[in-house]
């Protein structure tokens, strides 16, 4: 057996795709379309998982959220049905007794205070909460403001951080930042205002119509102490189980309930729930892939119709080569050739026109728009890119594969026979 | 005899084979089964060509002629029978072997030129030479030679349908001619010609045959069979009757 001999296959290509340049062009065309539906779809699919997790983010990541509930059996004499009471105090005490926590934050919510400024009165919840609440739960500070400190905690000062929506009820156009604001007939001053961002999920409402004190001061002006939510947030999201099993062994010493209680606390973990949703967003892009694909499948057919047209044209061509000496594989080389050409041709004028219809849709604006916002900004990236060429590279392939089958079953005889 | 010699030193050496024979038919026979009726194409053909020949196969249209001449010319296979070209049995080999055997010791001319339309005519006759592995320089001083040897050397960028039909058969003949083959092969050469360039054409073919070559027509035109060495006359898929 001889080497395959790429340069002939190469020359016979160049030799017999010199004509029926329409054709060419039309078929280009097709899968150019394919292409660039695949890339805009795959596109969209990125930036909604791009922008959902942003979404997923604003509420803090790797959270696990807990109520206190009731025990839910006896436990060293104990009756069942008791409740549990988790105290200010044991924020602290479970940040020295929890080992890799990267935070842990008390909350007390009181939902109906009334806030007043100037003629201006809304009713809203007001939450009590430790320092390391703004940073876990992502609440940053617009410029000019701050959040609450370690200060304002220890000295229990009457500062307040107000959600950007609340700071605009309340005060309209001006900046809040330095005035007053009366909470139940308390003056506080406004330390900060958040910075806005979108949020997913929440407990308890969103946090741009929160109002938020320390959780010192909030003992001393309401009068309570016991937690209504505490917020663990352990260093990596792989510790979040280890980490919880701690959380319930440390207070089931302290308030003497079963570690494995699981009535004791209701929990929402955000790991778990993010995991859920990853799995969900695959979905989404595999099914928007899928549908790419087809689209890309009927250009596909489409270069392969035409390559069968070809074979048919070029039988007695074909037959004649054969005659002179061609080997199948010789004459098939460059019909498989040709289909892929003009299917990753198709690539990559698809690819081009998918980066501009991506800047076009960059320029629009979204600022107003929250159901633009989710919908994100499409996206091209590196694995989009490789997994549309693996795509077209296949379906160039099938569609030059099968018509030089038929190419291969001429029958030079058959073909020279004069007509 | 000069530019031939010149070309292909070998073509005026003794052929390696047994007695100068070429060819060698034993009891070919060929059944075309179409699935309702088996067609005998070929029943039983004997067929001996010695080197320098230059044989006219004739008989009339559905005698078998094309079919023997696609078995010689390696383009078929036959049923039963034996086929052996130059000391070696062609028959049973498969579809690759019998493409290289068609590459080198085969030389086809056929009835309707049969050139690749979209290439020229310098690019035709360089084909086989591709197909062959023949380096590019050495394609490069064959093709011109044989191009320059059939008169057309300053036709040599011109496509097929920028020839007349006579350039055209003679393109094809610079191309059977290429890879130095056993023997030319040809088809009705001039069925597609006036009289005028199929007389060129059948003098081409009678200057290779002086030249030595061995020559094998296949043609109901009873002028170019009269100049021919041997007229094998066939019939009903038989031979019946040979004379030189």
């Amino acid at each position: 057996m001889r080497a395959p001999r790429p340069g002939l296959v190469l020359r016979l290509f160049l030799q017999s795709s010199r004509v029926q340049r329409k054709r060419a062009v039309l078929t280009v065309a097709a899968i150019a379309w394919g292409s660039l539906s695949l890339l805009l779809l795959l596109s969209f699919g990125e930036g909604l998982r791009l922008s959902l997790y942003r979404a997923s983010r604003g509420m803090g990541h790797n959270l696990a959220i807990l109520w206190p509930g009731e025990t839910g059996r006896p436990w060293q004499g104990l009756p069942a049905g008791r409740p549990v009471r988790l105290r200010i105090d044991d924020v602290d005490f479970l940040r020295k007794r929890v080992q890799g926590l990267a935070g842990v934050s008390g909350e007390i919510h009181n939902w109906r205070v009334t806030m007043s400024q100037g003629d201006t009165t809304v009713t809203g919840m007001v939450i009590g909460a430790s320092p390391d609440y703004g940073r876990m739960r992502n609440q940053i500070a617009r410029s000019g403001g701050r959040y609450l400190n370690a200060l304002d905690q220890s000295r229990r000062r009457r500062m307040v951080f107000l959600g950007n929506t609340l700071a605009a009820d309340l005060f309209g156009d001006r900046d809040p930042v330095g005035r007053t604001v009366q909470l139940d007939g308390v003056p506080y001053t406004v330390c900060g205002v958040m910075v806005p961002k979108i949020m997913m999920g929440n407990y308890g409402g969103l946090d741009e119509n929160h109002a938020i004190i320390p959780i010192s001061t909030y003992e001393a002006h309401f009068g309570r102490d016991t937690l209504s939510v505490l917020v663990v947030q352990p260093e990596a999201r792989e510790h979040m189980p280890r980490v919880l099993n701690e959380v319930h062994e440390v207070l089931g010493a302290k308030y003497v309930f079963d570690p494995d209680d699981d009535r004791a606390f209701g929990i929402w973990d955000t790991v778990e729930t993010s995991a859920v949703m990853d799995n969900m967003l695959l979905g989404i892009q595999l099914f928007l892939g899928i549908i790419g694909t087809l689209t890309l499948i009927v250009g596909g057919i489409g270069v392969a119709n035409i390559m069968y047209a070809v074979v048919k044209e070029r039988t007695r061509e074909i037959g004649v080569q054969m005659a002179l000496g061609a080997r199948g594989s010789w004459v098939t080389s460059p019909i498989v050739l040709e289909g892929l050409v003009f299917t990753l041709l198709g690539g990559v004028v698809g690819l081009v026109m998918a980066f501009v219809v991506i800047g076009a849709i960059a320029l629009i604006p979204t600022a107003d728009n929250e159901a633009l916002q989710m919908l994100g900004k499409p996206t091209l990236s590196i694995p989009i890119g490789v997994g549309t060429a693996v795509v077209l590279g296949t379906i160039g392939l099938l569609a030059g594969y099968f018509p030089a089958r038929r190419a291969a079953r001429v029958d030079p005889a058959e073909t020279l026979r004069y007509e | 005899m000069s530019l031939l010699s010149k070309l292909y030193p070998a073509a005026a050496a003794p052929a390696p084979s047994v007695d100068g024979e070429v060819i060698r038919l034993q009891g070919i026979s060929k059944v075309y089964d179409t699935g309702k009726v088996k067609v005998e194409a070929l029943r039983g053909v004997d067929l001996e060509v010695e080197r320098g020949d230059f044989v006219a196969i004739t008989g009339p249209s559905g005698s078998g002629k094309s079919t023997l001449m696609n078995i010689i010319g390696c383009l078929d296979t036959p049923t039963s029978g034996r086929y052996i070209l130059r000391g070696r049995a062609v028959d049973g080999l498969d579809r690759d072997a019998l493409a290289e055997v068609r590459n080198r010791r085969i030389g086809f001319v056929f009835q309707n030129f049969n050139l690749l339309p979209q290439i020229t005519a310098y690019e035709n006759v360089e084909m086989p030479l591709l197909f062959g592995g023949v380096s590019r320089r050495e394609r490069h001083d064959r093709v011109v030679g044989l191009l320059e040897r059939v008169g057309l050397g300053d036709r040599m960028e011109h496509k097929p349908t920028e020839l007349s039909g006579g350039q055209m058969q003679r393109v094809a003949v610079a191309r059977a001619l290429a890879m130095d083959p056993d023997i030319i092969l040809a088809d009705e050469p001039t069925g597609n010609l006036d009289s005028t360039s199929g007389g060129d054409i059948m003098e081409l073919f009678r200057g290779l045959w002086r030249q030595g070559r061995t020559v094998l027509v296949i043609t109901h035109d009873a002028a170019l069979a009269v100049r021919a060495s041997r007229v094998v006359v066939i019939s009903d898929g038989r031979i019946t009757s040979e004379g030189g």
